[in-house]
């Protein structure tokens, strides 16, 4: 079965006078319906291993493949037309449009896509918010609504494109518990029922433990990819010392 | 509704002071615009119409354009003379074999002519003394060829013909020397001879300069007070379509050789007035809408840092950089489309106001309100522009919203 997103050898190093490398050499790949997340310190690389699998970033060196196409020899609207059909991002802050109600806010990747017509596409929204609990809640604008629901209508919009890939940044990093606990069983449902590849990058050890597996990141390197190949932290982990 | 559409009008609608603002200077630039190009353009028709109305659209005059050439020069034609000392002949002015002339144009297609002869005139009448321009006139060809007709205010064309001496004098001119209708007043020409003249008509153009010197008396009479029977000096012609005067004029130039100047080239001074008039008036009214520019370009500039998030938002969820620049573009558009909307009633408005205004002034022609030219072009130009130059102002805040990096913006707020 081909991944629904593939890095591989993928580095990214931030250009500047002293370069950063953020993430190195990672080589992972995740099927359709899998849910996934990575772990690892502040500071590891989660976030941009995010990104550059939800080809929001493009990668210094190797490759990301979706469907098992390559990406790097698109261009940045090509890549954005990509992310509006096939990823959809749900970030640590709600992110939403702040003078549209939560329905509008779902609406708009579908207007921009035009897959649906109006109605059919008011029609998904209204039921991609009653799924995550927010029936009564769709003409509210963001600032009426509690973070939690933010963060529910952020995940429905994610979905409104009916993408093969959702991503997410620290989803439940400014929720409660009960309102994070709500969060991840949706992520769960989306892999389940809808064979989504869901991948989220979390510090809780009991939310990423709820997952199929769990990709550990220490300083930009995977350290065990979850599927069992794991590498001593020692060997890789640590930079080089000068001079050797 | 179109969705950037949509988004671009949210942005608008949430800071409506700032908006007001901007669409309020683009509404001036546009409306001060139309009330002065109104108010230029029909000052300058009114004008260039008082000059056409009372000049003859073509006219013949007893000179020629360059010196008459000597006939050594003619002989040795590319030779090198130079001739010293040449003194021009002493010969009796005067368009030659006019009436031959007169004759054959009378027979191109669109084209009346009739023939005068104008000479300077000294008129006395008890203290007060004027020198004028006096026109000797044929009244039933004249009034095919001018205006002079129409301008008669008391007395009539025809009087000349019955009268014995009768003279039209401008109403400047009568005033002057306080002259009335039924007047004598006494005619003295440059050659010496001295007439009495009854006043039998009074003209009035409107244009200061000619009602203040001209006065008309018959051909024949203007012939014996100038020493120059059968003599006529002007040859003055009235073409159908006006448009065609000056390739008229130079067609006539060419056939008979006298200098013929057709009515915008004998008042081509005014028309350089003209423009640069009109260059003032584009230059404060651009001023006006780069003036209202700024403050889009400000609003947009806002807007977009505002709205950093919500354009990393837009992109991360696959916004194209062309759809980020597309929104704010559109609330350029916007913004000046709903100016440019206002702008023209402002126009309309002041435009209104302008024509009500009654005033008197007399000045390089006697006017007692402003002329105004209503024109739909007007407000087409100026809308035109102002909604060029919004987007234009928009264009460039708009090209740095479509650079957001949404990883720069995401990584920063998490």
């Amino acid at each position: 079965m081909t991944p629904a997103v593939e890095a591989r050898k993928v580095t990214r190093v931030l250009p500047g006078t002293v370069p950063v490398t953020l993430v190195r050499d990672i080589d992972v790949a995740i099927m359709p319906g899998e849910f996934v997340a990575i772990t690892g310190p502040s500071g590891s690389g989660k976030s941009s291993l995010l990104y550059l699998l939800g080809l929001l970033d493009r990668p210094s060196e190797g490759k990301i493949l979706v469907h098992g196409r390559e990406t790097s020899g698109l261009s940045g609207d090509e890549l954005a037309a990509l992310r509006l059909a096939r990823v959809g991002f749900v970030f640590q802050f709600h992110f939403l449009l702040p003078e549209f109600s939560a329905l509008d806010n779902v609406l708009v990747p579908m207007r921009r896509l035009a897959r649906w017509d109006d109605r059919e596409a008011r029609e998904r929204a209204e039921r991609l918010l009653s799924d995550v609990g927010l029936a009564d809640q769709m003409k509210k604008r963001p600032d009426q609504m509690s973070g939690g629901q933010r963060q529910r209508v952020a995940i429905a919009r994610s979905m409104a494109n009916d993408p093969d890939i959702v991503l997410a940044d620290e989803p439940t990093g400014s929720l409660d518990q009960k309102n994070g606990q709500i969060v991840f069983e949706i992520f769960a449902r989306l892999a389940g029922d809808y064979r989504k590849s869901v991948i989220t990058v979390t510090h809780d050890p009991h939310l990423a433990a709820q997952t199929h597996r769990q990709i550990h990141l220490v300083d930009g390197r995977i350290v065990d990819d979850g599927n069992g190949t794991k590498r001593a932290l020692d060997e890789t982990a640590l930079p080089a010392p000068p001079g050797v | 509704m179109n969705l950037k559409l949509d988004i671009a009008l949210t942005h608008l609608r949430a800071r409506k002071r700032q908006t007001l603002v901007s669409v309020l200077g683009v509404a001036m630039g546009v409306g001060f615009f139309i009330a002065i190009a109104s108010l230029m353009q029909g000052f300058q028709e009114d004008l260039v119409r008082r000059v056409i109305d009372n000049s003859p659209h073509i006219t013949m005059k007893d000179e020629f354009r360059d010196p008459p050439r000597q006939p050594i020069e003619i002989a040795y034609a590319g030779g090198a003379i130079a001739l010293r000392g040449v003194k021009p002949k002493t010969e009796i002015r005067g368009i030659r074999r006019a009436g031959q002339i007169m004759q054959a144009l009378t027979t191109w297609q669109g084209l009346t002519v009739s023939q005068v002869l104008q000479g300077q005139g000294f008129l006395r009448y008890g203290s007060k003394e004027r020198s004028a321009t006096i026109t000797g006139i044929e009244p039933d060809r004249e009034r095919l060829v001018t205006r002079i007709e129409k301008d008669i205010v008391a007395g009539s064309i025809d009087a000349l013909k019955t009268a014995a001496n009768g003279i039209i004098l401008g109403r400047g001119l009568a005033r002057r020397l306080a002259l009335e209708m039924n007047d004598t007043v006494t005619v003295t020409s440059p050659t010496g001879v001295i007439m009495r003249m009854k006043v039998v008509g009074i003209s009035h153009t409107g244009v200061l300069a000619f009602d203040e010197v001209n006065a008309y008396v018959l051909l024949k009479k203007n012939q014996i007070l100038q020493g120059k029977s059968n003599i006529v000096n002007q040859l003055r012609m009235r073409v159908d379509d006006i448009n065609l005067s000056r390739a008229i004029a130079g067609k006539v130039e060419s056939r008979f050789g006298y200098k013929t100047e057709s009515w915008d080239e004998a008042n081509e001074g005014v028309f350089g007035v003209f423009f640069i008039q009109n260059m003032i008036m584009y230059s404060v009214t651009s001023a006006i809408l780069v003036v209202a520019c700024f403050g889009i370009f400000n609003i947009i500039s806002t807007v977009i840092f505002e709205k950093t998030r919500d354009i990393a938002i837009m992109k991360s969820m696959g916004f194209a950089e062309g759809d980020v620049r597309t929104i704010f573009l559109l609330e350029g558009l916007a913004l000046g489309a709903i100016g440019a909307g206002i702008g023209c009633a402002l126009g309309l408005l002041l435009t209104y106001m302008l024509s009500v205004v009654r005033f008197k002034a007399v000045g390089l022609v006697e006017i007692q309100q402003f002329i105004l030219k209503w024109s739909f072009w007007h407000y087409v130009i100026a809308s035109g522009i102002a909604m060029v130059s919004a987007v234009a102002a928009a264009y460039i805040p708009s090209r740095r919203a479509a650079k957001v990096n949404p990883v720069e913006i995401v990584r920063g707020a998490a």
